[in-house]
């Protein structure tokens, strides 16, 4: 048998999509699909040297200071899950786009697109929600946009929230700046959130004890700045810690290694992975990143971040190797074999 | 759950490893019959632990790989009609068809959806009485019991709006027909461990005798597979022909008695067409008589012409475990996750996708 040993390049020139091809729910899954829609349709048209960094958040100067700006569609069903519901995640996941590139959030939009017949108690509900987050995270929602469409036209309820911020003089994150001797930092459990919403998908009905992990990071991504020198971080949503990591690998053209059996993952979701055939590593997050840090100042990074109570279970899972561009993975059991983006879809509409 | 850490226990796993290095003294050509377990053993890199001795090669016990494209063509033709509702499980829906696949239509306004139990399936027919709701039952022993269940509840709710398209496979046969093949060189197997939770190892016994092979029924975490093929070297070397049950905390010898007496009530035996490799006599299962109004090949007949398999894909040796995935010139080339060409290349238990996911590299590509 082939032993695993070379890396197949990660974030290769893309296949054309085929005329009188339809799109696919893996087209949306933050994988590769979802690459091969961005990059063949969409990079192209808007062509500009921001867009094509594909960061978390763009960060353009706007009257001598930098400001950092990012929008992004909830779509989420079911609209309430485990732990949270669809307002706060509008709220947290722009908040955290804006995290990333080590903005504090100033000021949300929201767009709502309403399908005729949800229910107005939900709508309040999750109107409270989003409020409560905002709140937490110290940003301000202000201004929106409201639009009903048929029954039929829309699942319930999506709401689109775009954010901006400030990003402080002299940071320069981004996914093309990791060095080898950086090493990767994740700031909790991985999977959690995914699986939050999975146990509560029609037929599965999961009876157990795990809830959406879905929070602002600005406040653990502040004590981690303050603490080390950071080259990127990255919010480990879709395609999950897996994906994140290949994206960053092709993006500043390193070899990183993951180590297996170092990832934090909660008892009940490494079951109810392991129960549907899911790989945490490839599960999406709400409230977890990845930070890349100066490997001389990994204890300090890793100190900064379980200081913050959403960090608690912080862990230092790999780093950045010289080697042929791509990820490789320390199995739990010892072995190591390359690890590749999210193919198609996983988990539908989890965010 | 506490299993999942002390099976993935990586000194355990290298001194497994360790003795059965110590214990292969020549070649032996070892093939794991279930899709779970090549998931497992590539996931991990198993293979990268054993002595180059110990060869492993891949069985056909992915389910969705070997049902037959007229099959999913017929489940796609049945998905189109407007008075219709299909359900699957999920790895169903990107395996190819002739012209397209199930992901395509559903994209295209058909209605399928995905269901994690035929049950659900039922439910959904309660739930839409003017439409006929099918449920796509494929899979080997491991599923039957539930597809049996479905009708069950069907009958006993009175609900006629709801049928199968059956297209089910069973391990023994199958298992036979590798060993006869012309130029077969599996010369153990690790047995297939859900199968077995459900239908005990009776039925391995006459295999292992006859044929004079050894199988170890083998669970599904790496140090479940170091064990069963340690175990099996074992064997081997001992000149021992014998079926050893390594997944002791699932399997008993005779199985689930009440999962087979009810697939044994709705089911009976029959000749069933494997894609890439044949049809193989008495290796599938359909409805008895009692039950045939919820065949929906019956209810939905079919005139479809079904042309070749792409020539490119050699699915049908990766499946027999005549070649290995990575031996396909097509292989991470044509064939991709996201581009499949065979069906080994779809579901995560497939051989081919196994071997993509951990990112081995096919014989044709460049460098």
């Amino acid at each position: 048998m082939t032993a695993g040993g070379n890396a197949e390049p990660v974030g290769s020139c893309p296949t054309p999509l085929p005329p009188g091809e339809a799109v696919l729910l893996g087209h949306g899954s933050g994988g590769r699909l979802t690459s091969e829609l961005i990059d063949g349709i969409f990079l192209d048209r808007f062509a500009n040297p921001e867009l094509a960094r594909l960061g978390d958040s763009a960060v353009v100067e706007v009257g001598g200071l930098r400001l950092a700006f990012t929008t992004d569609a909830f779509v989420v069903t079911p609209a309430f899950f485990p732990g949270s519901d669809i307002g706060a995640l509008s709220v947290n996941g722009t908040v955290n786009d804006l995290a990333m590139v080590g903005a504090a959030p100033l000021f949300l939009s929201a767009a709502f697109i309403l399908e005729e017949g949800l229910l107005v108690e939900d709508l309040t509900t999750i109107s409270d929600s989003m409020a409560e987050a905002c709140r937490v995270a110290g940003v301000t929602l202000v201004t929106g946009d409201t639009k009903v469409v048929e029954r039929g036209g829309a699942d319930g309820i999506f709401i689109t929230t775009s954010g901006v911020g400030l990003v402080p003089d002299g940071l320069d994150l981004g996914p093309d700046r990791l060095l080898a001797g950086d090493v990767i930092l994740v700031s909790g459990p991985v999977g959690t959130h995914g699986v939050a919403v999975m146990s509560q998908r029609a037929g599965i009905g999961f009876d157990v004890d795990i809830v959406s992990d879905t929070a602002p990071l600005t406040g653990l991504v502040e004590e981690v700045l303050a603490a080390a020198e950071v080259h990127c971080l990255r919010d480990a949503t879709r395609g999950g810690l897996a994906t994140v990591l290949c994206e960053l690998a092709s993006a500043s053209q390193v070899r990183l290694l993951l180590r297996e059996a170092d990832v934090p993952v909660l008892d009940a979701v490494r079951a109810a992975c392991a129960t549907l055939g899911l790989d945490p590593l490839y599960v999406a997050n709400e409230g977890v990143c990845v930070a890349a840090v100066a490997g001389s100042d990994a204890d300090a990074a890793l100190r900064a971040a379980r200081s913050h109570p959403l960090g608690a279970r912080a862990a230092i899972v790999g780093l950045v190797e010289s080697g042929p561009e791509g990820v490789q993975l320390e199995t739990a059991v010892g072995t190591r074999r390359p690890i590749h983006m999210l193919a198609g879809e996983a988990l539908p509409r989890i965010c | 759950m506490k299993y999942v850490d002390e099976y993935h226990d990586a000194e355990l796993a290298r001194r497994l490893a360790k003795r059965i290095t110590d214990a292969a003294s020549r070649p032996w050509t070892i093939m794991e019959v279930c899709g779970g377990q090549t998931h497992t053993l590539v996931r991990h890199g198993i293979d990268q632990l054993l002595p180059d001795e110990v060869r492993l090669v891949h069985g056909p016990g992915c389910p969705v790989c070997v049902t037959p494209l007229s099959v999913i063509d017929h489940a796609i033709e049945i998905a189109g009609r407007p008075d219709t509702i299909l359900c699957s499980f999920g790895d169903m829906l990107r395996v190819p068809g002739s012209a397209t696949d199930l992901q395509q239509v559903r994209a295209t306004g058909s209605d399928v959806r995905v269901v994690y139990s035929p049950l659900d399936a039922v439910d959904i027919a309660t739930g839409n009485p003017d439409r006929t709701v099918v449920f796509f039952a494929v899979g080997f022993e491991t599923t039957a019991p539930a597809n049996a269940m479905a009708v069950h509840r069907a009958t006993a709710q009175g609900v006629d709006n709801f049928a199968l398209l059956v297209a089910h496979v069973l391990v023994p046969p199958a298992m036979l027909a590798i060993l006869s093949a012309p130029g077969n060189r599996v010369q153990g197997f690790l047995g297939p461990g859900h199968v077995c939770t459900v239908m005990g190892w009776g039925e391995y016994e006459p295999i292992a005798a006859s044929c004079g092979v050894p199988i170890v029924i083998t669970g599904f975490e790496p140090v479940d597979l170091l064990e069963g093929i340690l175990m099996l070297v074992t064997q081997l070397e001992e000149g021992r022909h014998e079926v050893e049950n390594q997944y002791v905390r699932s399997v008993r010898r005779e199985g689930n008695p009440a999962a087979r007496a009810v697939v044994a009530e709705v089911f009976e035996p029959c000749d069933q067409a494997w894609r890439g490799i044949g049809t193989l006599p008495s290796s599938g299962l359909r409805l008895r008589e009692a039950y045939r109004g919820f065949d929906a090949a019956l209810r939905f007949p079919t005139d479809l012409q079904v042309p070749d398999d792409s020539r490119l894909c050699i699915a049908g040796q990766v499946l027999q475990g005549r070649a290995l995935p990575d031996e396909c010139a097509a292989f991470g080339l044509e064939c991709t996750p996201e581009h499949p060409l065979g069906a080994p290349m779809v579901s995560s238990e497939g051989a081919c996708a196994a071997y993509h996911a951990a990112g081995r590299v096919g014989t044709r590509r460049p460098g």
